[in-house]
């Protein structure tokens, strides 16, 4: 694509396809399914080591541990649910945030340096899973006319405009919503990762040329960019277990 | 751009926001897995531990509570008996000064009665002994008086026993007399 003639290998959507690692029946196993499995063989380990044997006087890892699970648990479950309700969502925003950032961290990872989140499928399944939790509470909470007027925002004090309003709120909730719900976490990623491998191979491109200066530039941006990728993967997990805490509290909400 | 990425994905015949399939069940197998752990076994861990822990904080709590409700109570105790010994004590001091008082009361009348008994016999001594001199007075001054009166008259006086009523008579006048100027 980069026909241009100066030979710049610049990155593209070919950055985020991988030839199969090995091929079983016809199923393609590739790096990212890879780092995805190493994802959740890290979050289980690590969690396994900190709770597994979990004692009253911590250890560092449980320490560790803890905090995580504290920050998950008390900043986001019951600071938007509340301990009553929220206390049985715990288990799920824990995994997905520990789960998330993991993936997002890999694109800083030597030798991994993907994110695995900059596949739409891996934040497509998340926000699904999220989606069949929050739809089917809504309706049981609620009941049938209940659970769509919490959807759609119905009310008839809105007087003619209400069904605009339910249009607009079923449209962007039931349909919208798990889209943009993965999208934020896909796009957020798949950026970030083209703006690191964009710098690195420039670093790399520009040593070899006549615009040394140039390379330094670059190369200094790559290394803020590892930094801001640093803070950016930290925030996307969190916002998306946030978002998935709103959801379901919306769901179990009074209508609003 | 988003129209270039769009070109682009069509050029390479893969849309980025398209999901392959092998990959949405590589994702869901692997969340799968961290879900299944978190839920079943390490987050009833280490709820388990924290609520232990929280017990055993509230436990102390307790205990300290109790610790400082009994030093209370004793402190209490303590300050009641202690109320209690002052109040005796000034009772005591009081009996005392009372009994004291009343001892030296009873000794001052004891020696008020006394010395009014030394006095009432002095009295009595000195009325007898006042007595006695009188009568010796008298008879000596009788005596006395006849002797003169004898030797100035010349003669005898002394047989003449009716004489001695004059000198009675003269006397009990001098008595009169005596009272009447005391």
């Amino acid at each position: 694509m980069s026909d241009n003639g100066c030979g710049f290998p610049a990155p593209g959507l070919h950055s985020f396809l991988f030839k199969p690692i090995f091929e079983v029946g016809g199923f393609e196993f590739n790096k990212v399914m890879l780092l995805a499995l190493i994802a959740t063989a890290v979050v289980v380990t690590f969690f396994y080591a900190a709770f597994g044997k979990a004692k009253m006087v911590p250890g560092k890892v449980q320490m560790i541990g803890e905090a995580g699970y504290d920050f998950v648990r008390r900043g986001i479950v019951y600071e938007t649910m509340g301990k009553k309700e929220g206390e049985k969502y715990v288990p799920l925003m824990v995994s997905l945030f520990f789960f998330i950032w993991i993936m997002n961290i890999w694109s800083v990872i030597p030798l991994a340096q993907f994110p695995v989140s900059s596949v739409i499928a891996y934040p497509f399944v998340l926000a699904g899973i999220v989606y069949f939790v929050w739809v089917p509470l809504t309706f049981k909470r609620h009941g049938f006319v209940g659970g769509w007027k919490n959807i759609t925002g119905y009310d008839n004090s809105l007087g003619p405009i209400k069904w605009l309003v339910a249009f607009i709120e079923f449209f962007s909730n039931l349909l919208v919503r798990p889209f943009t719900h993965a999208v934020r976490l896909f796009a957020n990623m798949f950026a970030g990762h083209l703006m690191l491998v964009m710098f690195t191979v420039a670093s790399w491109y520009l040593l070899n040329s006549w615009l040394i200066p140039a390379a330094g530039v670059s190369f200094v941006m790559t290394i803020a960019m590892i930094g801001f990728e640093l803070f950016v993967q930290a925030v996307q997990a969190y916002v998306f277990v946030l978002l998935a805490c709103s959801y379901i509290q919306g769901a179990l909400a009074e209508h609003h | 751009m988003i129209a270039n990425l769009v070109q682009l994905a069509a050029e390479e015949e893969q849309n980025p926001l398209i999901p392959p399939g092998p990959e949405l069940l590589v994702g869901t197998i692997a969340f799968a897995i961290v879900f299944f752990f978190f839920w079943k076994k390490l987050i009833p861990n280490i709820n388990k531990v924290l609520e232990e822990r929280r017990e055993a904080i509230e436990g102390g709590i307790e205990k300290a509570e109790a610790a400082q409700t009994e030093a209370q109570s004793v402190l209490e105790q303590y300050k009641a008996q202690l109320a209690e010994a002052r109040h005796e004590a000034a009772r005591l001091r009081q009996e005392a000064q009372e009994q004291g008082a009343q001892l030296i009361a009873e000794m001052r009348a004891e020696g008020q009665r006394q010395r009014e008994e030394i006095v009432a016999a002095g009295h009595a001594q000195i009325e007898a002994d006042r007595k006695a001199a009188a009568q010796a007075l008298r008879q000596d001054v009788g005596q006395l008086a006849t002797e003169l009166a004898g030797k100035l008259v010349g003669e005898s006086l002394e047989e003449h026993a009716r004489q001695s009523r004059t000198i009675d008579r003269f006397l009990d006048e001098l008595d009169a007399k005596a009272e009447a100027t005391r």
